[in-house]
C-alpha cells in the first residue's frame, strides 16, 4: 500500500512538471498551429536565470526560492513573447519554416546555454524542508513533490479563470476553435497570440525552476529532456486542450512512475506504448477537437 | 430602394483572389451604394464566397477595395472590419464552444453595442444566453451569426448566403431581420435562394467564371427569366397568385 501511495504522490509531483510544460505546448498549438520545439529552451533559461537569482540572494531560503520561480516565470514569458513577436510571426501557417526555426532555436539555445553555464550539471540549493519527507499512509513522500503540485494546480486555476472570466481569454478560447472567424470579428489574433506564448512561456520558466528542484539540478539539457514528455503527454491530452493536457501529464507520469517500480525501469518505454495506443485507438487524443 | 442620388460604399477594382496559389477571383469590379442591399449573385463555384473573402483580406487578393472612400485592400482583415464592415459568413462559423452570450460578447466592438437590436429582432437568443453555441440548430446559430454582426454600427454588412439549409420559416425570419438592418446598413448579400432575393435585393452583380457579366436593378434580372436561366442556370416561374418558384442549387459556392 505505502508503496502505491509512494508511486502515486511521486507521479502526481512529476505530473505536475510535465503540465506546466505541457499547458504552453498545447495552447500555443490550439490557437497558432504551432508546433513549438523551442519550449524546451524558455523551461532551460527560466531554470538557469532562476538559479542565478536564489544563489545571490541567500541560496537555500525560502525567499530565494519564491524570488527564483517569480524570475523564472517572468524570463520564461519575456523570452517566449519575443520569440513569437520576432520568430514565429512571420511564420504562421508556414509549417516546415516553424519547424526548422523552432528546432533551431532549441539546438542554438543548449549551445548557448553550455556557454554560458557549462555542461556539467550545476546542483542547486533548495531549503531544507524540500528536502525531507513527510509520511503518508506509511509511505515517506519527499516535500518537494507537494510543492510542484500546488504550484502545477494554482497555475491550473489561474489559467482556467485567465481564460474564463477575461476578454483575452475569450479572444483565445475562440481563436482556438477558429482563428480566421475571430480577425473577421475585427479582433487583432496577432495579441492574443503574442500572449499565449508569453503565458506558456511562464509556466515553462516556473517549470523550469521547479524541475531543478526535482533533479536537484540545472542543466543546458533539462528542458530538452522534459519536451520529450511534454509533447507525448499534449498529444495524448488532445492538441489544443487544457485540460486534456492537465488529465494526460498526470496519467503519464504515473503510468510512468509504476512501469519503473514494477515493470523493471521500462517507465520511458509504457509512456511511448500509451501515446502509440491512444494514436491509433483515439487520434484527436483524450480531449482534442475532432479534425 | 437605391437611389441614383446614392453614393458608393464599397467600390471593387479588378480584385483578383488566391487560395493555395489558385485563382478564385479574377478581375472582379462593382460597386455597392451606400443604401439598400446589393446582391452578389451566380453559378455554384463562380467565386461570391471568394469575392467576400477578397474583400475581408481573409485570402490571399490584389486589387483596389475603396471602403468609404478609403482604400482597405491592404489592411489587415481586423482593421477592414473595424472601419465598420460587419461579417456574417458562409455556414454560420459560430464559436460552438462558447455560449451565446460569449459569441456575442467576443463581436462587441464598441462599449455600446446595439443590444437593443439584437434582442428586438432575435428575442430566442435571449432565452438562449448561457447555451452553448454547438448545441443550437441552424437556424439559431444562423440568428447568433447576424446578431454578431448587428451588435455593432456598421457601415457596410457583408452576408454570405444566409438562408443556406434552414427551414423555410427560418429563411421567412432570416429574411425579415435582413429587411429591418437594411434599413440601418447596406449590405452586400450572396444568396442562391431566388425567392430571397427578390425580397431583399435592390440591385444585383452577377459573377461567372469568376468575372462580373450583369450590374443592375434586381428587377431587370428578375423579371427577365432568359437572364436568369443564362447568368443562374435555373428557371424562374411565377404562378398565378405570384409566388415565386424559382431556386437554385444550395450547394456553396
Amino acid at each position: 500500500m505505502s508503496t502505491i501511495v509512494l508511486l502515486l504522490i511521486t507521479g502526481l509531483g512529476l505530473g505536475a512538471l510535465y503540465f506546466l510544460v505541457a499547458s504552453g505546448l498545447s495552447l500555443i498549438y490550439g490557437l497558432m498551429g504551432v508546433l513549438n520545439f523551442a519550449h524546451g529552451s524558455f523551461l532551460t533559461i527560466g531554470a538557469f536565470i532562476g538559479w542565478e537569482v536564489a544563489r545571490r540572494l541567500s541560496d537555500g531560503s525560502w525567499l530565494a526560492l519564491v524570488a527564483a520561480m517569480l524570475t523564472g516565470a517572468v524570463v520564461g514569458a519575456l523570452v517566449a513573447a519575443a520569440t513569437e513577436f520576432f520568430l514565429i510571426r512571420r511564420l504562421y501557417n508556414r509549417h516546415i519554416e516553424q519547424v526548422l526555426v523552432t528546432v533551431g532555436l532549441a539546438l542554438a539555445s543548449v549551445a548557448l546555454f553550455e556557454g554560458i553555464w557549462g555542461t556539467d550539471p550545476t546542483y542547486v540549493t533548495s531549503p531544507s524542508w524540500l528536502g525531507q519527507t513527510t509520511e503518508i499512509l506509511g509511505a515517506r513522500i519527499p516535500n518537494n513533490r507537494f510543492m510542484l503540485i500546488l504550484v502545477a494546480v494554482l497555475v491550473l486555476v489561474a489559467i482556467v479563470l485567465f481564460l474564463k472570466f477575461t476578454r483575452y481569454g475569450l479572444i483565445i478560447r475562440a481563436g482556438v476553435e477558429n482563428r480566421l472567424m475571430v480577425t473577421a470579428l475585427g479582433i487583432d489574433v496577432r495579441r492574443a497570440f503574442t500572449l499565449v506564448f508569453a503565458i506558456g512561456g511562464a509556466a515553462a520558466g516556473l517549470g523550469g525552476v521547479l524541475a531543478s528542484i526535482y533533479y536537484g539540478y540545472v542543466s543546458a539539457h533539462i528542458g530538452g529532456s522534459l519536451l520529450i514528455f511534454a509533447f507525448i503527454v499534449t498529444v495524448i491530452g488532445g492538441l489544443g486542450s487544457l485540460a486534456g493536457a492537465a488529465i494526460a501529464s498526470v496519467l503519464v507520469a504515473v503510468l510512468q512512475q509504476f512501469a519503473n517500480f514494477y515493470l523493471g525501469g521500462t517507465g520511458d518505454l509504457a509512456v511511448v506504448l500509451a501515446l502509440a495506443a491512444v494514436l491509433l485507438l483515439r487520434p484527436r487524443g483524450l480531449l482534442g477537437a475532432k479534425a | 430602394m437605391s437611389t441614383n442620388l446614392s453614393t458608393n460604399i464599397l467600390t471593387v477594382r479588378n480584385l483578383y483572389g488566391r487560395i493555395e496559389g489558385q485563382q478564385v477571383v479574377e478581375d472582379v469590379s462593382f460597386d455597392v451604394p451606400d443604401t439598400g442591399v446589393t446582391a452578389l449573385l451566380g453559378r455554384n463555384g463562380v467565386g461570391k464566397t471568394s469575392t467576400i473573402k477578397s474583400i475581408l483580406g481573409l485570402i490571399d487578393r490584389t486589387g483596389e477595395v475603396t471602403l468609404a472612400g478609403r482604400r482597405v485592400d491592404r489592411l489587415a482583415t481586423h482593421k477592414v472590419v473595424q472601419l465598420g464592415v460587419g461579417y456574417v459568413p458562409e455556414d454560420r462559423e459560430v464559436f460552438g464552444k462558447l455560449t451565446v452570450a460569449e459569441n456575442l460578447k467576443l463581436a462587441e466592438r464598441s462599449a455600446h453595442p446595439n443590444r437593443a437590436l439584437v434582442e428586438e429582432l432575435f428575442p430566442d437568443l435571449v432565452q438562449r444566453q448561457a447555451q452553448m453555441a454547438g448545441t443550437l440548430s441552424g437556424g439559431q446559430q444562423q440568428m447568433v451569426s447576424l446578431a454578431r454582426a448587428l451588435l455593432n454600427q456598421n457601415r457596410l454588412l457583408l452576408v454570405d448566403e444566409p438562408t443556406k439549409g434552414l427551414s423555410p420559416k427560418i429563411v421567412t425570419e432570416v429574411s425579415q431581420a435582413l429587411l429591418a438592418a437594411a434599413k440601418k446598413v447596406p449590405i452586400l448579400l450572396v444568396e442562391q435562394n431566388l425567392q430571397v432575393i427578390r425580397q431583399l435585393a435592390d440591385r444585383v452583380v452577377v459573377l461567372s467564371g469568376g468575372r462580373v457579366v450583369f450590374t443592375g436593378e434586381a428587377t431587370e434580372l428578375l423579371d427577365d427569366p432568359e437572364r436568369i436561366q443564362r447568368f443562374l442556370g435555373v428557371h424562374s416561374g411565377t404562378d398565378h397568385s405570384g409566388t415565386d418558384h424559382s431556386s437554385t442549387e444550395q450547394v456553396p459556392a
